[in-house]
């Protein structure tokens, strides 16, 4: 993964990091010491100046990053399971307030009822691979489970109904 | 009346002024500089209101102002940050300089000044405003630009010419012969030579001696160290705005950051009382006769200063807008200009450079902004592309 970033000081305000995207876009985050982060993009018109720039709070930062890490890791799994015919994978976010939430993996079941095996749970910057029946669901975790299309069908319902 | 009481109620009532001027300042989106200089032109000597019993207070109030700008200043770089700058924009510093102080030299041996005033004028011209610039940068949107920073950088140079440049001019203002003033600059050069190389190098034993933890021990301490260490520098004639500045630069790390977290809220009303403060030690019937030559000067430096920003950017490779960009918003002069006008008042020297520096702050300060939001506007784009797609356009790639 050889993308380049740059590292610019701003004497007085902090450090710019600029992605240079494979497109040949620049992404910046300017970094400020008072922990602000300001998301800027680049103008095709003008190459020196950003098109837009966007003020963030610390949380609002690490909310985005997060967003756009976990997909990262979630789109590298998902590589992975494409060389094996007629066997998927599927990333299934557990609904807000499911049922499941608090308990443990072992008693949704999702093996005995659908034949599809969850490999990973994503949670949020961490990734718990290979869970045990013991493990207990959060809210907001992302299900990363393997299986035949039916199955992976059926173990949608199961996760977004609830337990029947 | 008690004299106590009329000076809280003097202190009081300006301070809350101020307040609502810093307001109206901060809606229309600009400094509050300007306004609070005003009040100061009000409420002095000749002004509409003179105070009675509170000048001694912002006289002492403004000398902490000044120490704690400077402070607060050093505080914002880094030693690595001064040192890379030092290398990559040294030409663009020495440009800026050439083509800001240059003017105001002139301009003061027209008026017939003597040479402590010549080289006071100059310094006036020479330094933009860097709060005013980085308040002005990071409004626009522009932080995220690939021309600020050499923007920032121009300031870093000003800022770590002026620990020289101070000195040398408060040994002038002293006005010994010309054998002793030499000596007097010398010694100033070596004192400042000596505390940048000990705050560069060791700058991590004084900050490890200032407690982290505990706030208002903090507090005390860097207001206290840097109070000490002004105080001592202008005992040797090197201005205590640049002992401040030095202390700034020496205490580096997570305790500058908290420090100058404490500071803020301090610096800015100390920092109000000082601009207050140079209001009031001007009278304003002086400034009328001096408000046309204030103004020719102001065009000028505008000028030369657009210029030698224009000039920074395209050494580093920035395009024709961003080169309007860095020049244009370079041009407002402020803190420091009335810190040089101060320091020569202050020695009793040439009587118009206080009225001429307020005028002249006055106006760039007003019209810098401004002219900043211009290469924004649809029209000065239309106009860029106009004349750069006639002769293509080669940006140098030099860093």
């Amino acid at each position: 993964m050889g993308v380049r970033i740059e590292r610019i000081d701003l004497p007085g305000f902090g450090v710019r990091n600029d992605v240079i995207t494979g497109s040949g876009c620049r992404v910046s985050v300017v970094s400020l010491r008072s922990g602000e982060r300001d998301l800027a993009f680049f103008n095709a018109d003008d190459p020196d100046s950003n098109a837009a720039s966007i003020s963030l709070t610390d949380d609002e930062a690490s909310a985005i990053a997060e967003v756009l890490g976990s997909s990262l890791t979630l789109s590298r799994l998902s590589a992975l399971g494409e060389k094996a015919e007629g066997l998927f994978n599927e990333e299934i976010s557990l609904p807000n307030g499911s049922d499941f939430v608090g308990h443990p993996m072992g008693d949704m079941k999702a093996r005995t009822l659908t034949s599809a095996s969850i490999v990973a749970i994503v949670r949020g910057n961490d990734v718990v691979a290979s869970p045990g029946p013991e493990v207990i669901f959060e809210t907001g975790d992302v299900i990363v489970a393997v299986g035949t299309r039916q199955g992976l069908d059926a173990l949608g319902k199961l996760i977004n109904n609830g337990p029947s | 009346m008690h004299e106590t009481t009329q000076l809280l109620i003097e202190v009081g009532a300006l301070l809350l002024v101020l307040s609502m001027l810093g307001r109206v300042a901060a809606r229309f989106g600009f400094s509050a500089i300007p306004l609070y200089l005003l009040a100061g032109l009000a409420v002095g000597e000749g002004g509409l209101l003179p105070l009675q019993a509170s000048e001694e207070f912002f006289e002492v109030g403004s000398q902490i102002g000044v120490i704690l700008l400077l402070a607060m200043l050093g505080l914002e770089y880094s030693a690595d940050e001064l040192m890379s700058n030092l290398k990559t924009s040294r030409i663009s510093g020495i440009l800026d300089g050439v083509f800001n102080a240059l003017p105001g030299a002139l301009f003061a041996i027209l008026l017939g000044w003597e040479p402590a005033a010549v080289v006071a004028l100059a310094g006036v011209t020479w330094v933009s405003s860097s709060g005013v610039i980085a308040k002005v940068v990071r409004d626009l949107g522009r932080l995220g630009n690939r021309e600020t920073p050499v923007i920032l950088s121009i300031l870093v140079m000003e800022d770590l010419a002026m620990a020289f440049y101070l000195p040398v001019l408060s040994a002038l203002v002293i006005g010994a012969g010309l054998m002793q003033g030499a000596i007097t600059v010398a010694i100033a050069v070596a004192v400042v030579v000596t505390i940048l190389y000990i705050a560069l190098r060791h700058g991590r034993v004084l900050s490890r001696l200032l407690p982290q933890k505990n706030a208002e021990a903090l507090l005390l301490g860097v207001v206290g160290l840097t109070m000490l260490v002004a105080g001592l520098a202008e005992a040797v004639n090197v201005s205590a705005a640049v002992g401040a500045f030095l202390v700034g630069i020496a205490i580096s790390g997570p305790v500058a950051h908290q420090s100058a977290q404490l500071i803020t809220p301090l610096r800015d009303l100390f920092a109000a009382v000082f601009f207050v403060f140079f209001g009031i030690s001007t009278s304003p019937a002086d400034i009328i006769p001096v408000l046309l030559p204030a103004f020719a000067l102001a065009v000028l430096t505008i000028g030369t200063k657009a210029f030698s920003g224009y000039m920074a950017a395209k050494r580093a490779g920035i395009a024709v807008p961003g080169r309007w960009r860095t020049g244009l918003a370079l041009t407002p002069r402020g803190e420091f200009s009335i810190v040089i006008a101060g320091l020569a008042v202050g020695a009793g020297i040439e009587p118009l450079l206080a009225p001429l520096a307020t005028a002249y702050v006055l106006m760039t300060i007003i019209a810098g902004p401004l002219l900043a939001r211009v290469p924004d506007t649809a029209w000065f784009k239309a106009k860029v592309r106009k004349t750069a797609s006639a002769p293509p356009t080669t940006p140098v790639a030099t860093r």
